[in-house]
């Protein structure tokens, strides 16, 4: 008989490939919390979120923007007393609200990821214009002024690659992802 | 002289093409022979694992099963993100079977095969390591006098850690700038993260990031800041105006990479370096009275 599991074990089981010890170990002594240099933008700590998941808040934690607002610095990994991975938690709690389809409505990870994994399948490699198409759109008007001239002033500094570049084995390279996952032509 | 996979990485073709001209330079003047392998794709750099971590350690391994069809045993990377996905795929490989047997039937469709064989190396470690700080002394016949360095090691060359090295106060950067002739300067931080990829997906708080690391870098008189990665090195000098507007500042300092400090040092002419204006001490410049 199939037993539905709690939102804490998936995470955890989300976590089983990651090296560092389960998050069940963790003191709630908030050295990550006090390390990170992004937890002053995020809605909940590093440590309240190992909290919040502990204590089954699944829909609280779907609705924060904590995981998105992590750099992957691993700075509360090295210093973690339990030796549990944080950072890459935030990418399990990240994968688990993709593959959820939910997360808050203005957050412009989830669409820089989805766009960055897409022009890699599409090209084998990363080319900035391409991806400013899946963030511009959220941008306000002052920061797609700003963007603007920052874009300009890379170009005119030769930074700035005026055309897309492409593997050579692409055909052998998009096989190569569908036997990871299968696209289903979404690509 | 000793030769290495060298996997430049996207960055290095587009924004960071000061930084390949500058290591291409370095590397022949140390007698490092850098071969870039053929038909490398993408990293997936951070923006990869928030979607599939499968998919994600197989577009790394692709590049290391095409490293490890040279016969080379090193694999050389100069962006601490490309380095970072490299070095771990790499040892998850060498110690996950099961890992590597799933990966590698999907390398099969590019007539790839992956052992995790690889010695996975940033290049400042292999300039560190196998030319070491006698030789740089010695080839270093323009010597960066009274230049004040502020070397930002950044998050992707130190952390994870890797094996028992020092991830909280390492001092290798710091050498390497004294072996030039460089003064490194001491701040806390060094090895703060500079915002990444938040500079397009939370700028806020990217240009926070950024701004206090300006901000101790100047507060402690730095002529330069050198820099190990392409992501870092963009944060900290491009997005200068945009922190500058945010906060009121008026920060204007050079950020530079690394090597090319180290090709300047040893007598490599700037234009070759990717250098358009010169870092000068500011101790140096006459004050106005």
């Amino acid at each position: 008989m199939a037993v539905e599991l709690s939102f804490s074990k998936e995470i955890a089981n989300m976590m089983y490939a990651t090296h560092g010890n389960p998050i069940t170990n963790c003191l709630q002594c908030g050295t990550c919390s006090g390390t990170c240099p992004a937890a002053e933008f995020m809605d909940h700590t590093p440590r309240v979120m190992i909290g919040m998941i502990g204590a089954d808040l699944k829909d609280e934690v779907l609705a924060s923007n904590t995981y998105w607002t992590c750099a992957s610095c691993y700075h509360c990994t090295v210093r973690c007393p339990a030796g549990i991975d944080i950072a890459d938690m935030m990418y399990a709690l990240k994968r688990y609200s993709m593959w959820k389809s939910r997360y808050k409505e203005d957050l412009i990870g989830p669409d820089f990821s989805e766009g960055f994994v897409k022009m890699i399948v599409n090209s084998g490699k990363s080319f900035e214009p391409i991806l400013a198409t899946t963030y511009l759109p959220k941008f306000s008007a002052s920061q797609l002024v700003q963007e603007a001239l920052t874009a300009t002033g890379l170009v005119l500094k030769g930074k700035m690659p005026l055309l897309p570049k492409k593997i050579k084995r692409l055909k052998n390279f998009q096989r190569m992802v569908k036997r990871i996952i299968p696209l289903g032509g979404s690509s | 002289m000793k030769q290495y996979a060298y996997y430049p990485g996207c960055s290095l073709e587009s924004l960071a093409k000061d930084y390949q001209l500058s290591t291409k330079e370095v590397a022949r003047a140390l007698d490092l022979e850098l071969k870039e392998i053929e038909d490398w794709n993408c990293c997936g750099a951070t923006a990869y694992f928030p979607v599939d971590e499968m998919l994600a350690y197989t577009l790394v391994a692709r590049n290391l099963a095409i490293a490890e069809k040279t016969g080379l045993t090193d694999f050389v990377a100069p962006c601490s993100a490309c380095f970072k996905n490299a070095y771990y795929t790499n040892a998850y490989l060498k110690k996950d079977p099961d890992l590597a047997e799933h990966i590698n039937f999907a390398l099969e469709e590019d007539h790839l095969h992956v052992d995790g064989k690889l010695n996975v190396r940033h290049l400042i470690e292999v300039i560190l390591e196998d030319v070491g700080l006698e030789e740089i002394k010695t080839k270093a016949v323009h010597p960066l006098k009274g230049l004040r360095v502020a070397p930002y090691y950044g998050c992707q060359l130190l952390r994870p850690r890797k094996d028992h090295e020092n991830v909280e106060n390492p001092r290798f950067f710091e050498e390497l700038l004294s072996a030039i002739g460089a003064e490194p300067l001491e701040y806390s931080s060094k090895a703060r993260c500079c915002g990444a990829s938040l500079i397009i997906t939370n700028r806020r708080a990217a240009l926070e990031m950024v701004r206090i690391l300006l901000k101790d870098a100047i507060d402690h008189e730095a002529d330069v800041i050198a820099t190990t990665c392409p992501m870092c090195n963009v944060n900290l000098e491009v997005y200068q105006n945009q922190v500058n507007q945010e906060f009121g500042t008026q920060y204007s300092i050079p950020v530079m990479y690394f090597t090319q400090l180290m090709g300047m040092a040893l007598n490599i002419p700037s234009r070759r370096l990717g250098i358009t204006k010169e870092p000068v001490p500011k101790a140096q410049v006459p004050v106005p009275s």
